[in-house]
């Protein structure tokens, strides 16, 4: 990395000598500039730390014990249930979408950097995989509806068909991260593996992969995080339930995120406390995915020097 | 981020796979293929996915465009009882409340880049950035319930403040004045804000990383100041990979659904008011799809397809910006 200079700090005395020898206007501006700078991070970590108070707060009141355990309650006027039925299926769909895009992306990142490298097919998948990540998560929950759903009429609406769409937005974040942590390994290693008389699939399997596996990890969870939070792509894809469905390939389910779409939107207060104590459920999975993956990658990963 | 250069010449000069002329044939030879194989179908996956997406959307939009024909992108009356479907008014809230986002977050996303970069001491660099990356964390759905539930009623009022004060002045009333609403294309507009910011941010600080210590240096060494020093020595640098950020921002505001959904108003108007409520694409999708079928479902889905086309566009010039400074920043290192 390039490293950047710290500003000069001069002491008091060499202070006043630039207030003397730099005028007014240019010191006017840079003064204008620094404001800018910190008041652009305090506008953006002030509505951080009053969403997540708002969250923290509002959740922390509906959860309790049942919360973990019961179904979700019928009523919208009323308090009580739990969220049992949303957590599960927000695991067990989460799941099998990793479970989906984690061996496709890990195996296209090694077609892009150890097979592929700089051909035109490697550069027109890698470039496209970047694409894909910015195709909007909806336009994966319509197309999992219209290939996957449809086709299987009233059995379609299940879990998996949420998997799909997740997994579709997980592979290009996967091959992206996993090609990075690739490129950290350096050449040597496979160089020293050769000249052990490896093939180049041995070296890749039990050299490469375990020396960037800290990396991909992290990228991974991180993955996992920004899939489990994900609305749009499970809206017409897994139907609606009240009850804990452990299975993603029979019957419909239900998830966080959708449970915080739907009572979200009900003028009831008890479904909205409902919504609260959903959102506080999600952000803290995310969270603890967010700084596992940061654990990870700070004790495992590889450095580049 | 970006690997050393030394590993970049190692790769170009010496063969990374000196075995291949012996993995022919024989059986060992077959495992390096069938391998190779492998991870090649994995790599298509992508490139299938893509084709899948539109040949599946364009085959199930087909009929509301057939039935619409042009004023599916230039009418704005959508009335699926009587089979109209204009979605012009769609177009103009994702359009809005996108420009909005981007006026709001860009001063903002730079500002913090070069907060953390040029003038946050070292040891606070880390803190900084993981704020940003938190904010990055919170899934979207989380942003819409504190928007229609907290921000939304709360904001309203200073909307109408603004209203009855700037809104009264002459060239400003068509944009800001009027009634004010708390669910408006001005609030989806500062949600979007707010999911963007991490995006810009992260990407132009890549892109200010890039920037040679040298050039720093000269610049201070000329007695620049460090405005002067971020202003001429900089931001001319990095202006390109901004740009490619600003972009990438921008896609994520245009495909947003959920947090729109909840705090755009749902109500399907082209009107220059930014405090009126509005709607977007993938809001309407989200709202109405669950309960549409035959040719109103087909009008959603081409509605998609639209979405989908323009933020690939987007994206598609966006990648290509950031590309060329990641390719500068592996030359300099």
């Amino acid at each position: 990395m390039t490293g950047t200079l710290t500003p000069p700090r001069p002491d008091t005395e060499v202070e006043h000598l630039l207030t003397v020898t730099i005028s007014r206007g240019r010191r006017i501006r840079n003064r204008l500039a620094g404001v800018w700078m910190y008041a652009s991070f305090v506008l953006v970590a002030v509505p951080l730390v009053i969403v997540i108070g708002y969250v923290v707060i509002k959740g922390i009141g509906v959860i309790d014990g049942a919360w973990f355990t019961q179904k979700i309650f019928v009523l919208d006027t009323k308090a009580g249930g739990g969220m049992a039925p949303a957590i599960v299926g927000t695991i067990v769909i989460t799941f099998w979408a990793t479970l989906l895009a984690v061996p496709l992306g890990v195996l296209a990142a090694i077609y892009l950097h150890e097979y592929g490298k700089r051909g035109r097919l490697a550069r027109v998948i890698r470039f496209m995989s970047e694409v894909m990540t910015g195709v909007p998560s909806i336009i994966m929950g319509l197309f999992v509806f219209i290939v996957f759903t449809v086709p299987l009429g009233a059995k379609g609406l299940v879990g998996f068909g949420g998997s799909l769409a997740l997994a579709c937005l997980m592979l290009p974040i996967v091959i992206r991260s996993s090609e990075e942590m690739l490129r950290l390994v350096p050449d040597d290693l496979r160089q020293a593996s050769y000249a052990l008389g490896n093939r180049k699939w041995r070296t890749i399997v039990t050299v490469v992969l375990p020396a960037a596996l800290g990396g991909m990890v992290s990228g991974i969870m991180l993955a996992v995080a920004r899939a489990a939070g994900e609305t749009a792509p499970l809206l017409f894809t897994i139907g609606a339930s009240r009850r804990v469905n452990w299975n993603v390939f029979q019957g419909p389910n239900t998830a966080l995120p959708l449970q915080i779409w739907n009572n979200s939107q009900s003028p009831y207060l008890p479904a909205q406390n409902r919504a609260w104590g959903a959102a506080l459920t999600l952000v803290v999975l995310v969270f603890v995915l967010t700084l596992l993956a940061r654990f990870v990658s700070s004790r495992f990963s590889l450095k580049h020097d | 981020m970006t690997p050393p250069s030394d590993l970049q010449v190692s790769d170009r000069t010496t063969d990374p796979d000196p075995t291949r002329g012996l993995t022919r044939g024989g059986r060992a030879g077959r495992g390096d293929s069938v391998f190779r194989g492998v991870a090649l179908v994995a790599g298509l996956v992508v490139l299938a996915v893509l084709a899948l997406i539109v040949w599946a959307m364009f085959d199930k939009g087909r009929d509301a465009i057939r039935v619409s024909g042009i004023t599916f992108v230039t009418g704005d009356v959508w009335d699926p009882p009587n089979n109209t479907y204009g979605a012009l008014a769609f177009i103009y809230g994702t359009l809005l409340s996108s420009l909005i986002a981007l006026i709001l977050a860009v001063p903002v996303s730079i500002g913090i880049a070069l907060f953390t970069i040029e003038s946050v001491p070292r040891r606070l660099r880390r803190p900084v950035v993981s704020v940003i990356d938190l904010l990055a964390a919170v899934p979207s759905v989380v942003y819409g319930l504190w928007g229609i539930l907290v921000f939304a009623p709360a904001i309203q009022g200073f909307y109408q403040d603004i209203a009855d004060t700037v809104g009264t002045w002459p060239g400003f009333s068509a944009v800001f004045g009027g009634n004010a609403s708390g669910t408006s294309f001005m609030t989806a507009g500062i949600i979007l804000a707010l999911m963007m910011t991490p995006i810009v941010t992260s990407i132009s600080r890549e892109v200010i990383t890039t920037v040679p210590s040298a050039q720093r240096e000269a610049a201070y060494g000329m007695g620049a100041t460090r405005w002067e020093v971020i202003r001429h020595a900089v931001l001319p640098w990095s202006r390109g990979g901004i740009v490619g950020g600003v972009m990438l921002g921008l896609g994520r505001a245009l495909g947003e659904t959920i947090a729109v959904a909840l705090v755009i108003g749902s109500t399907a108007q082209i009107t220059s008011h930014v405090f009126l409520p509005g709607y977007s694409i993938a809001a309407v999708i989200a709202n109405e799809f669950g309960e549409s079928s035959g040719t109103h479902q087909s009008a959603l889905i081409a509605m998609g397809l639209l979405l989908f086309a323009i933020t690939i566009v987007v994206n598609i010039a966006a990648r290509s910006l950031v590309t060329r400074f990641d390719r500068r920043a592996q030359g300099v290192t």
